[in-house]
């Protein structure tokens, strides 16, 4: 399954224009289970990028095991598994903060882990052209809801129920690279209680 | 145009056999406008007829608005600015000068910045460690000249530990990878010097894997020489030459066909001329203008960009 | 000079209102009968005494009322205002503007003496007597850029340059046109311009950067941006959305005359000096439709503009459900009359 074609949209929506190899430079790789075949594809064009790469596996279960062991064998400097992104927050902080310049961010798998990633990236100091993105995986989005600030993850229909204040929220294509969050406004705010039917959110 | 102010020549002081510093103070003692570090002005000299503009990195703590200073170091060879500043200027002399203007500003969310300058290209650092060190930021300057006499930044520089000299005339020659290696992510490095310093720093960082937007370089130059040119302006039909060492920007003023301008060395973009018909090749100086404009030939810098063939009309 | 300030409200009891005075020199920003973008850009300060071109920040009868709303906004939201940690300089800089101009154009109200690095600031109508040293922070009840902003009206937008564009990178909000600054600190200037329709297209943004990033320090412009909006309301942000946005279905031909009002952006660019940033002042002016229309002028070229805009742009300033009510209403004041050029009243 290939990089994601996402329908054309704002200046602020983020694209994603697929993993390229820079060779054996110093590297920090990320995906969860979807976008490790990414990292694969990846080294399968440039072996040498995996000499100095730190890979950092967000995937629980048991497909999670499995990419863990594929990844492995590429020979990478190191893999570290963890159940899911939250908890490789605290290791790719640490991977940041010591990171030296030329240091490689490919980042592979789901908007969400791309933008919050990117976002921890960005605050230490790593410039925005550093980083490498391949979208895999479901679109489903990460939602913030502008009212109460609260963040709803995996959202795939438009207008969603905010997991916070529940009010219904309708999607937006603004982007905060900061927060690495898609905004989410109130759907019904002129006319409480006329909501529109759900529809999937579209690539 | 950038607003000017007169101001007065307070203090000249030779740093070496070619370079020299100025001061310039308001002559009534009023405050001048602060500055960031980096940012230069436009000295005007009337010399003998024809109105000189030269660029000069400010090189006095940025946030001390009792005056300006800069260093300038003589060009025998170049097109007159530099031989007026040392052959017709003292203290006394009043000057039109505008107010400051940056093309090369340290970015502020830097983590560290690393400072590479060649020989004059001091300058523009001269006045950045001021700010840095007043806003405490983390920093080095690496700073290589020829040899001892010539090497202006000498009697400027701090004596610190983040400020390192490279004399290659010692046997001590700067080399930029090793300058850019295993620094800590959000190090920025910026460069000013001769164009092959320039080149070895970006080939450097390239080759380790720094990505563009952490790499700056002090992008304007003097107007270069050439052979004559002349021009056509497209309103009225006016032929204008283009002397060998005039740019075509001097040639348009001294015409007295009005072109907006800042920083004459091709950085800014103010001075953007459109081009109705080129018969011939534009040779484009300016870091302003992109790859497809300049294969375009519809646009021109004439603060450093010249023409070599029949015919060109400027849109103006 | 103003000596009145009012005792109004911009929320719940809408008690806000216009003095006669503050009619007649209300920035109406339409000067010709129909409205596309355009990029109308004048210097500033400059513009006929008495006029809210003046002086570089305008103070008038609505400031001490203004401010309270700011604070009231502020203690509900702290993130309406943001400074990410590089632009800590841009808010001296910033903070040297405003206290230098009001000193000057209004010596009457506002003091400033300054010894070295020991600063005085008063400020007669907020009753503040504060001293302090100028780049250090801690000497101060809140970080430079929001103890300025809290005592000027409108938003202030901290713009830093870096690689060919301006980056919103700080900020002081509590009074747009619906857009989130806690949402789009940090972006560039064509990321937070997407949501604006047809702009892109039109190549609106791209002259309007290059026109920004060539701002020098000792040159200052201004342009004027209008919207709409159901009540004397500053804080119609997207955060309180939820809250306001009922109110703009309250819109009836009775009330319609006193209760819609057209909302002016004077927006003004400046080069500050030591953090070399651009700082973007957002300032609102409001005023319902028939304290506009008391100027016959303005009543007939209303009608027209907003009888006549594009669909697209109707929606994008969020009136397209009152406009038939709007226009219905501001047709009683265009007999078909010629109007004079310009945007001041006859």
């Amino acid at each position: 399954m290939p990089n994601t074609q996402f329908s054309p949209s704002i200046d602020s929506r983020p694209v994603y224009p697929g993993l390229t190899p820079h060779g054996a430079s110093p590297a920090i790789m990320v995906a969860d289970a979807e976008g490790a075949a990414a990292l694969r594809e990846l080294a399968a064009r440039d072996a040498s990028v995996m000499d100095r790469a730190q890979v950092v596996l967000a995937a629980g279960g048991a497909a999670g095991l499995a990419e863990a062991r594929a990844l492995q064998a590429l020979q990478p400097k190191g893999v570290s598994h963890e159940p899911d992104l939250a908890a490789a927050l605290p290791l790719l902080r640490r991977l940041l903060a010591e990171a030296r310049m030329g240091t490689r961010l490919y980042l592979a798998g789901s908007e969400g882990l791309i933008g919050q990633v990117s976002a921890l990236a960005l605050d230490a100091g790593l410039p925005a052209d550093a980083i490498e993105s391949e979208h895999r995986g479901p679109i489903a989005r990460r939602m913030q809801c502008v009212h109460c600030k609260g963040i709803t993850e995996g959202v795939t229909t438009d207008p969603f129920t905010c997991s916070h204040c529940g009010l219904t929220l309708f999607v937006r294509d603004h982007f905060s690279r900061r927060l690495g969050v898609f905004q989410g406004v109130c759907v019904d705010a002129e006319t409480p209680g006329i909501i529109p039917e759900p529809q999937e959110i579209r690539p | 145009m950038s607003r000017q102010m007169l101001l007065r020549v307070t203090e000249v002081e030779p740093l070496t056999p070619l370079v020299t510093r100025f001061r310039f103070e308001h002559p009534e003692r009023a405050a001048l406008p602060l500055f960031s570090g980096g940012a230069h002005v436009v000295v005007e000299m009337p010399d003998d007829g024809v109105l000189r503009r030269n660029a000069y990195s400010l090189i006095s703590d940025p946030y001390d608005g009792s005056g300006y200073e800069i260093a300038v170091r003589r060009e025998d060879t170049g097109r007159g600015g530099s031989r007026f500043m040392h052959g017709q200027v003292a203290t006394g002399t009043d000057l039109r000068v505008s107010l400051p203007l940056n093309l090369f500003a340290l970015d502020p969310r830097a983590k560290k910045h690393v400072l590479i300058a060649g020989g004059i290209g001091i300058t523009p650092f001269l006045a950045q460690l001021r700010q840095l060190e007043r806003l405490q930021q983390p920093y080095e300057l690496h700073y290589a000249a020829r040899s001892q006499a010539e090497a202006a930044g000498l009697k400027l520089l701090p004596q610190t530990a983040q400020v390192h000299v490279h004399i290659s005339e010692n046997g001590d020659r700067m080399d930029p990878g090793a300058l850019l290696e295993g620094q800590p992510i959000g190090t920025h490095a910026y460069v000013c010097g001769p164009e092959g310093l320039i080149a070895a720093v970006m080939d450097a960082g390239a080759r380790l894997g720094w990505p563009p937007s952490a790499l700056h370089a002090e992008a304007f130059a003097a107007p270069p020489p050439g052979e004559a040119f002349r021009v056509t302006i497209g309103s009225t039909g006016a032929e204008i030459e283009v002397g060998p060492h005039q740019s075509l920007l001097e040639a348009l003023e001294a015409a007295e066909v009005e072109v907006d301008w800042s920083c004459r060395g091709g950085a800014c973009g103010r001075c953007e001329t459109g081009v109705r018909a080129c018969h011939g090749r534009i040779e484009h100086h300016d870091h302003w203008l992109s790859p497809e404009e300049r294969a375009a030939q519809t646009k021109i810098m004439p603060c450093m960009s010249r023409f070599r063939g029949d015919r060109l009309v400027l849109d103006l | 000079m103003t000596k009145h300030f009012n005792d109004e409200t911009f929320r719940g009891d809408y008690t806000y209102y216009n003095s006669p005075e503050a009619i007649r020199r209300f920035p109406f920003p339409f000067d010709r009968d129909s409205y596309m973008y355009s990029v109308n850009i004048e210097q500033h300060p400059g513009g006929p005494a008495g006029s809210p071109f003046e002086y570089a920040f305008d103070v008038d009868e609505h400031y001490v009322a203004e401010m309270k709303d700011r604070a009231i906004t502020l203690a509900e939201d702290p993130l309406r205002c943001q400074s990410l940690p590089h632009m800590e300089l841009a808010g001296w800089d910033l903070l040297e503007l405003i206290m230098e101009a009001k000193a000057r154009d209004y010596p009457d109200l506002f003091g400033l003496h300054k010894d070295g690095d020991r600063w005085h600031w008063i400020n007669r109508p907020l009753r503040i007597d504060q001293r302090f040293t100028f780049l250090d922070a801690t000497t101060l009840p809140y970080g430079p850029m929001e103890y300025i902003t809290r005592q000027a009206q409108g938003d202030f937008a901290l713009l830093h340059e870096r690689e060919g564009n301006l980056w919103m990178d700080a900020g002081m909000v509590t009074s747009q046109a619906d857009w989130s600054l806690d949402f789009d600190v940090g972006m560039n200037f064509f990321e937070w311009h997407a949501p604006v329709p047809k702009a892109k297209k039109m190549g609106v943004f791209d002259k309007a950067l290059k026109f920004l990033l060539a701002v020098q320090q000792g040159q200052a412009y201004r342009r004027l941006n209008w919207t709409m909006t159901v009540n004397p309301r500053l804080d119609t942000s997207p955060e309180n959305y939820h809250k306001w946005g009922p109110e703009k279905r309250t819109i009836t031909p009775q009330n319609v005359g006193r209760k819609q009002f057209l909302r002016v952006e004077l927006q003004s660019f400046w080069r500050l000096p030591r953090s070399n940033a651009i700082v973007f002042p957002i300032r609102c002016y409001l005023a319902c439709l028939d304290d506009l229309a008391s100027q016959p002028k303005w009543g007939r070229r209303l009608h027209r503009v907003l009888r006549d805009l594009d669909p697209v742009l109707v929606e994008y300033k969020g009136f397209a459900v009152n406009r038939d009510i709007i226009v219905a209403h501001l047709a009683r004041y265009d007999d078909g009359a010629p109007t004079s050029p310009g945007i001041f009243p006859d």
